[in-house]
């Protein structure tokens, strides 16, 4: 006898499909509405005084944000210095020396940092570096940023000399290379575009932070020489125009947050795509 | 064969290295080196754990605990207590888990297990894309679009049906608790998806085969099989994005109303620990404001770690099993 | 009541009591000695009791069943087991006489080469390749390192198919030339000892007969100790057999003895094919 499945199971089944997808749809739609947005907005406020022009004072109109595109550049620049060595270093010691119960910690307690507030991480930076010098700077933003990069450097070098097969390994060793010899000229070479790529992917997060440099770097109406004075940079000046009461700032702060999304989410596409066509995925 | 003779000297002479050869092969070195980062890391969470605390210590010490449950926020008068924060913060950390979580969860269980294998790796790379926009352009589209679009379609159906109710008291004026909510909840979603996709598609497939043989529909084993197996990894990814909403900074500040007031209403302006930081730490002055905002920024650490804590816990524990 | 003939027995090729014409000219030196070798990985006891000789310039093959420790022995030959956790070996193992143990493991491993059952190249040039063993240890005169890279390529038979694609990655390489790129590789630092683990397992027929011919050829210039599963292969090209069972040695010989006139039952019952 043949028992058919009945029909409300089949409708409930068929109903949550389509509510689930719904869902889903209801979240990507989002995306797509963001981008549309900014595109509208900020692609056509955009222009040449943009990339090229420093902000005008109060009330006039015009001007550009020079000086917080290479001013972002500089900070993420001091980040990277600051947070990347530390991060992959530490990650080679959990991927090639240490044991499995301290690596567990480790890799627990870097996982607790990732989760920080960058608010909170913003106010260590203050502590540590504007305190003592009695003013804002590059320096205390790059700080900031850069603790807040070692996490992910630190799992992301991990993960990925891991991957890296024994056999390569053995391979260099049973020619007499000693272990750091084979781990730095054999296995990072061996793991460097999945190391490239999470590079990249910490860069775009800590590219878009704003809230660490509200009282870092604090910001620059005009170009800051070197790195220990304040200094604008991308978010922080998308922040401060968005809430003030002009509609030309507001315009460009459209513009800006078009540069800055864009920019991020290039970077993101790209190291997802070397991820996915790298070494890596072909061992698979 | 001069190379020949060359090569066999030059190895043979290797044979009996001293101390400074072996150094320089670099074994112990390279140990120190990354042991050295390492430890670093441990010193430097730390550090964040004692400059939090050290500079709390003028309020704590002029106001102690009750800090926490005084509504009094008088920088003039020097006058600070942390509640309307605490509260702001919750209620909107609240709201968008609300609105968040049921959200994720079904476009997850989507994802995992009923849509087909490609489309489920496009929306997901696509949803992921979302968790990389930066909360600055949340806050620029909220401000911009989201907070008049409440204010014009949601907030007037809400208040004729269910205006009654306190929470949906008062006049609507944009920035409020509810609008920082809603956006927070649209921040929150795409990690609810992505930790709890993959928490699903950790689920051994024996357990979906099973119940499949059986003769369960998809949703079935889904609903029956897969979501309780998975169910401690998806309260991990819940805490996760709780976490991660608490702290939240910029897209809260833009929208909230940056007003320190407790109100039962959502519709009233508020002020959550991380947007009073951002709006006011650059130009406090005097130990005891700094102190002050410094000691929320501790209170929002610590649930942010035990809260962390927690979700990795959960998460780890539901990996275990589909080992 | 076990008879000499059951007892483990090792047999030193030299001074055996019968000496076979083909074996053990005058002066045929033993180019590697281990005596009571003991390993275990962790509480397990891999090997029981090792003692035996490699000849100079002679091809040894190890033969056995699956997990009888042939590997685990060849891998002790250059210290390799060092690199995993939780292993302890004992007893004597001497190169040219010298205490293995006492020498730096480096220097052991450059002069006591491996060959692995599956090929791994580096993510590197051809070029890159052959060279690493040589950079690493300490020489990079590019000169003397083309000379060298060149003439490790022609050993291994491979330099007529790749000397015009150096620079290329070694990737690009199939199976089996990717595998004599790693015997180019292995034999570019002028090893004493060349240590081969199944070194044709993953290859067809035509690429492995290409290896075994390279491997006749070069054991004028280092001595080769080669773990194979086929024991066809060990009859065609090693001097010397030597046969494993649960990580013990139970025979090792002539190949022509082993193969035809086994002294241990265990020896006859394999390679007749009665088990393994």
């Amino acid at each position: 006898m043949m028992m058919e499945i009945s029909t409300s199971r089949r409708f409930i089944n068929g109903f949550m499909l389509t509510l689930s997808g719904i869902c889903t749809v209801l979240v990507v739609s989002v995306l797509f509405f963001i981008l549309g947005y900014l595109l509208i907005h900020g692609a056509t406020s955009l222009n040449w005084d943009f990339f090229t022009k420093l902000p005008k004072p109060a009330g006039e109109t015009g001007g550009g944000m020079a000086n917080a595109i290479v001013g972002s550049g500089k900070v993420l620049l001091l980040a990277t210095v600051i947070g990347v060595p530390i991060g992959f270093l530490a990650g080679v010691f959990l991927a090639e020396y240490s044991g499995k119960t301290f690596a567990f910690a480790i890799r627990y307690v870097v996982d607790l940092l990732n989760g920080v507030p960058s608010i909170v991480i913003g106010i260590v930076a203050y502590a540590l570096v504007v305190r003592p010098m009695h003013h804002f700077s590059a320096l205390a933003g790059g700080t900031a940023l850069g603790i807040m990069m070692i996490p992910i450097a630190v799992r992301t070098t991990e993960e990925f000399l891991r991957s890296v097969p024994v056999n390569i390994r053995e391979g260099a060793m049973a020619l007499g290379a000693t272990k750091a010899t084979t781990i730095f000229t054999v296995v990072i070479p061996a793991a460097i575009s999945g190391l490239t790529s999470g590079m990249m992917l910490n860069l775009a997060r800590v590219a878009g932070e704003t809230a660490p440099l509200l009282f870092t770097a604090l910001g620059n109406q005009y170009w800051s020489k070197g790195y220990l004075a304040p200094i604008a940079t991308l978010p922080v000046m998308i922040y401060n125009y968005a809430i003030s009461p002009e509609e030309d700032l507001h315009k460009q702060a459209w513009a800006a947050g078009f540069v800055l999304l864009t920019l991020v989410l290039v970077i993101n596409v790209s190291a997802r795509l070397i991820i996915a066509r790298g070494p890596s995925a072909q061992r698979r | 064969m001069a190379a020949t003779s060359y090569i066999a000297e030059t190895l043979g002479r290797r044979t009996s290295r001293g101390f400074f050869a072996r150094l320089r092969g670099g074994d112990e070195i390279s140990y120190l080196i990354t042991l050295a980062c390492t430890v670093s890391i441990l010193l430097i969470v730390c550090l964040i754990v004692y400059e939090l605390w050290f500079n709390s210590q003028a309020t704590f010490k002029t106001f102690g605990f009750s800090f926490l449950k005084s509504s009094a926020w008088d920088p003039n008068a020097d006058k600070y207590g942390a509640l309307p924060f605490i509260y702001g913060t919750c209620v909107t950390a609240f709201l968008g888990m609300i609105i968040a979580v049921p959200l994720g969860v079904a476009a997850s269980i989507f994802l995992a297990e009923m849509a087909p294998p490609k489309l489920s790796n496009i929306l997901t790379f696509l949803i992921e894309l979302l968790a990389a926009v930066p909360s600055v352009i949340y806050g620029l589209l909220g401000i911009f679009i989201l907070v008049p679009a409440i204010k014009a379609y949601l907030v007037p159906p809400l208040k004729s049906v269910f205006g009654f109710l306190p929470i949906f008291e008062g006049t609507f004026y944009g920035l409020s608790l509810l609008s920082a909510g809603i956006v927070l909840s649209v921040m929150v979603v795409p990690f609810i998806i992505s930790v709890s996709r993959e928490v699903l598609l950790a689920v051994p497939v024996e357990q979906r085969e099973a119940a499949l043989a059986l003769g369960a529909t998809k949703w079935e084993t889904t609903w029956d099989i897969v979501l309780p197996y998975a169910s401690t990894g998806i309260f991990g990814s819940i805490f996760l994005a709780l976490a991660r909403a608490l702290g939240e900074t910029m897209a809260v500040t833009m929208v909230v109303g940056n007003t320190p007031k407790i109100s039962a209403s959502l519709l009233s302006p508020g002020y959550s620990i991380a947007a009073v930081i951002a709006n006011e730490f650059a130009e406090a002055n005097g130990d005891l404001y700094i102190s002050s905002l410094i000691f929320m920024a501790l209170v929002l650490f610590g649930l942010t770690i035990v809260i962390n804590a927690i979700a990795r816990i959960f998460i780890m524990t539901t990996q275990k099993r589909g080992s | 009541m076990a008879s000499p003939q059951q007892q483990q027995t090792f047999k030193d090729p030299v001074t055996e009591a019968n000496p076979k014409p083909d074996v053990a000219k005058a002066g045929a030196s033993m180019k590697l000695t281990a005596r009571n070798i003991n390993f275990f990985y962790g509480q397990f006891q891999a090997l029981h009791d090792i003692s035996l000789d490699i000849p100079s310039n002679k091809v040894t093959a190890f033969i056995g069943p699956s997990g009888c420790g042939k590997s685990t022995f060849l891998r002790t030959m250059n210290r390799m087991n060092e690199t995993l956790r939780n292993t302890r070996v004992e007893g004597d193992l001497k190169l040219d006489g010298e205490n293995l143990f006492d020498m730096d493991v480096t220097d052991v491993r450059r002069r006591v080469g491996m060959v692995f059952q599956k090929s791994n190249p580096f993510p590197k040039t051809i070029f890159d390749n052959v060279a690493y063993g040589l950079r690493v240890n300490g020489i990079r005169k590019s000169s003397i390192l083309s000379e060298a890279v060149e003439r490790s390529l022609k050993r291994a038979a491979l330099w007529s198919e790749v000397k015009d694609k150096l620079n290329k990655p070694a990737s690009a390489l199939s199976g089996g030339q990717q595998q004599r790129l790693c015997i180019a590789r292995a034999l570019a630092v002028e090893p004493e000892v060349l240590l081969l683990d199944e070194p044709c397992s993953a290859l067809d027929p035509i690429a492995t007969l290409k290896i075994e011919e390279l491997l006749f050829q070069i054991k004028d210039i280092t001595t080769i100790v080669i773990v194979t599963h086929n024991m066809q292969q060990a009859a065609r090209l090693a001097d010397f057999t030597g046969f494993f069972l649960m990580g013990k040695l139970i025979e090792i010989n002539d190949t022509k003895r082993i193969f035809q006139n086994p002294g241990m039952k265990e020896t006859e019952d394999y390679v007749t094919g009665r088990f393994g």
